[in-house]
């Protein structure tokens, strides 16, 4: 039985640190790529690492959310998009570091710094025993009866936030299509 | 995202940091026991899509008014 326990543990981490390495590596692709093609391509395997993540973290229904929502949808969009606008190559890294590169850079630095600080001094120790979670903990029940009872306030405005998203997606559109064609805009 | 002059790419590096906050949300709703971290991530998950949608309906609207694919260059908002 502890045999079979330790194994598990074992698989576990491997997945993790696998997954977290993965995470980290596609983002740094997605952002020294020179393709925008290529970095959309990365951010999907960024996602996807995300979701094993979300799945260690027992939120089953959120990482099956970001696979169909981001993965699917929302990577599909951005790849036509890409392939219909034809973006210029860029070299991210061109001619030198500028100062806005080193300023982001700094930035960059100084937040990941202050988050290390900020959780160390607050967590004092009791980040090394968590909770445990009951089997039911992220399930899609769990989050219906969550989204149902305490927090139906949130749930609506959402609904309201997406359905104005996709009002302006379309009037964005249709705008520019009558635009080009001679048509007063709107 | 501040890197770059691609808005594609600003809107990819977006995603990234909105994905890097849900991380941190789900993490710490697993830590405490508690599904509300869940709840907002999901939240903002729908705000990412609709980001998205707006977005790339901007970067569509300005190719077709053959305008270059540059935040450097776009300074004005005149139609």
């Amino acid at each position: 039985m502890t045999v079979v326990a330790t194994v598990g543990n074992v698989l576990v981490w491997a997945v993790w640190v696998l997954a977290a390495f993965a995470c980290l590596g596609s983002g740094v692709a997605v952002v020294s790529f020179s393709n925008p093609f290529y970095s959309a391509l990365a951010l999907i395997g960024n996602l996807g690492s995300l979701a094993v993540l979300y799945l260690l973290l027992s939120s089953e229904f959120v990482a099956a959310a970001q696979v169909l929502v981001y993965a699917g949808a929302v990577m599909v969009m951005f790849l036509f998009v890409i392939a219909y606008v034809d973006p210029r190559l860029e070299s991210p890294w061109a001619g030198g570091p500028g100062w806005q590169a080193i300023g982001a850079v700094l930035a960059a630095a100084a937040l990941l710094v202050e988050i290390i600080v900020v959780i160390g001094l607050n967590a004092d120790g009791s980040l090394a025993h968590s909770h445990d979670v009951g089997g039911t903990f992220g399930s899609p029940g769990y989050i219906g009866r969550l989204f149902l009872t305490d927090h139906l306030l949130a749930f609506e405005i959402t609904s309201i936030v997406l359905l104005v998203a996709a009002i302006g997606g379309v009037i964005l559109g249709s705008h520019s299509r009558r635009s080009e064609e001679g048509v007063a805009p709107l | 995202m501040l890197l770059r002059r691609n808005p594609l790419i600003v809107l990819l590096s977006l995603e990234i940091m909105l994905n890097g906050a849900n991380l941190a949300l789900i993490a710490f709703a697993r830590h405490l026991d508690n599904g509300d971290g869940q709840i907002f991530a999901l939240a903002v998950m729908a705000v990412a899509a609709s980001e998205v949608v707006v977005g790339l309906g901007l970067i569509v609207a300005l190719n077709r008014k053959r305008v270059p694919l540059d935040v450097d260059r776009l300074s004005s908002l005149r139609g």
